[in-house]
């Protein structure tokens, strides 16, 4: 199992960034081992469509549990078709968004909560 | 002759000036290319009929046929396709219909289906103005081909007011680039004046002759008055903040039917746009 963070880089102590399609990078660590890698989030850059190719690159990198602040439709559609479990609220380091998930403290997001980026 | 009504920013009066210009003439006509938000109508109140709707070819993939490759994702630089390890989602509202999908896909698991994004209206013949408007679905963001259809129903052999969506985004080129002119309804506020140079920019982009009507002249200062002095770009028409022009456009009355003196100052601004089209086409 791995759980994924957006955020502003990719290192534990990293700043967490709460737009999903938008950040610059995906930290991933399993909680079992303790691993931590991290991808560039091919959305960052996208004219169209950035939550899309975010969803799929993460989808991909195994993730299973998603750690953010704002999904839109689209994203969120390509994360529940993947099955991926997302939950919002992050703020902090990546580190200290995990602790948060540990402890109960981000909620589940059950539906988009922000509008889809034209630009 | 085709005159597109421009402006970098909307609220500037782009829609007041193309109606009062057009009602102005005679055997003109108007197209409201602001497909996100056509409303020159509701300064017409004319019945309008359909003419035709308007699609855009989306792909619909084959789960049977497809052997999950990727390449139809991987190609389309809208991210109108996401592969998920078991399937392939298609979002239809982001795809810009180019085909290339289809085109690449080695499994020939891809059919382009038409999807509906708007429509064509026109106003019915007993109105003395031929006005055509596209309508762009509310939740659709591809302006660009309802404008593209609209502009299949003008007729080359009269004059043409093009009411412009507003900004420099594609569907404004896409009406300029159609265009032989470009008037440009700007204020001179130092917003309207960022707005405006960027609206001239992409003008200047396209090659296209610009002049400009300065709305609610008075108000704010000179330097739209005072750049296009320097840069030789020829002011049409000054229309003044008066009250009787406002508390018309706020009741929905094209100005010219209460004040028929302006259509002296309509007429002759087409002289001038008509003497630069000439110049510039070498007549
Ligand atoms: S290119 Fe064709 S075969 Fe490959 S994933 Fe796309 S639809 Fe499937
Ligand atoms: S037709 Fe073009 S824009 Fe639409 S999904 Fe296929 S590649 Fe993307």
């Amino acid at each position: 199992m791995k759980i994924c963070i957006s955020a502003s880089g990719k290192e534990l102590d990293s700043e967490v960034d709460p737009k999903f399609g938008r950040c610059n990078y995906f930290v991933l660590i399993d909680p079992d081992t303790g691993a931590v890698t991290s991808i560039k989030n091919p959305g960052s850059e996208a004219s169209s469509g950035a939550g899309i190719r975010a969803a799929e690159a993460i989808v991909r990198a195994g993730a299973e549990i998603l750690l953010t602040g704002s999904v839109g439709p689209n994203s969120f559609s390509v994360l529940s078709e993947a099955g991926i479990e997302i939950y919002s609220g992050i703020r902090g380091t990546v580190d200290f968004a995990l602790e948060e998930y540990k402890s109960g403290k981000l909620v589940v997001l059950k539906g988009p909560n922000s509008s889809p980026s034209k630009a | 002759m085709k005159i597109a009504i421009a402006s970098g920013k909307g609220g500037t009066g782009k829609t007041t000036v193309a109606v009062n210009f057009a009602l102005a003439l005679e055997d003109v006509q108007l197209f409201d290319c602001d497909v996100e938000e056509p409303n020159c109508h509701l300064f017409l109140g004319f019945d309008l009929e359909p003419v035709e709707e308007v699609a855009c070819l989306v792909p619909e993939i084959n789960p049977d046929l497809c052997t999950l490759c990727r390449e139809c994702a991987s190609f389309c630089k809208y991210n109108a396709l996401a592969a998920l390890p078991n399937k392939i989602l298609s979002f239809p509202s982001l795809c810009h219909g180019c085909g290339g999908c289809s085109y690449i896909c080695p499994a020939e698991a891809i059919e382009e289906k038409p999807r509906l994004i708007g429509m064509i209206e026109k106003a019915s013949s007993k109105n003395s103005l031929t006005f055509y408007r596209g309508i762009l679905n509310i939740g659709e963001v591809m302006a660009t081909p309802v404008i593209r259809a609209l502009q299949r129903h003008i007729d080359e052999s009269r004059p043409v007011i093009l009411d412009s969506p507003p900004g420099t985004a594609c569907p404004v080129l896409t009406v300029m680039g159609y265009a032989d002119y470009c008037v440009l309804v700007t204020e001179s506020t130092p917003f309207g004046f960022h707005d405006f140079l960027l609206a001239l920019e992409a003008a200047r982009a396209l090659k296209l002759p610009v002049g400009v009507v300065l709305n609610r002249d008075g108000v704010g200062d000179s330097r739209v008055e005072d750049f296009c002095r320097a840069k030789g770009i020829p002011i049409l028409l000054r229309i003044p903040d008066e009250r009787m022009i406002a508390r018309l456009y706020s009741e929905g009355i094209p100005f010219i039917k209460e004040m028929p003196e302006w259509k002296e100052k309509f007429r002759n601004m087409l002289k001038t746009i008509n003497t630069v089209i000439c110049k510039s086409e070498g007549v």
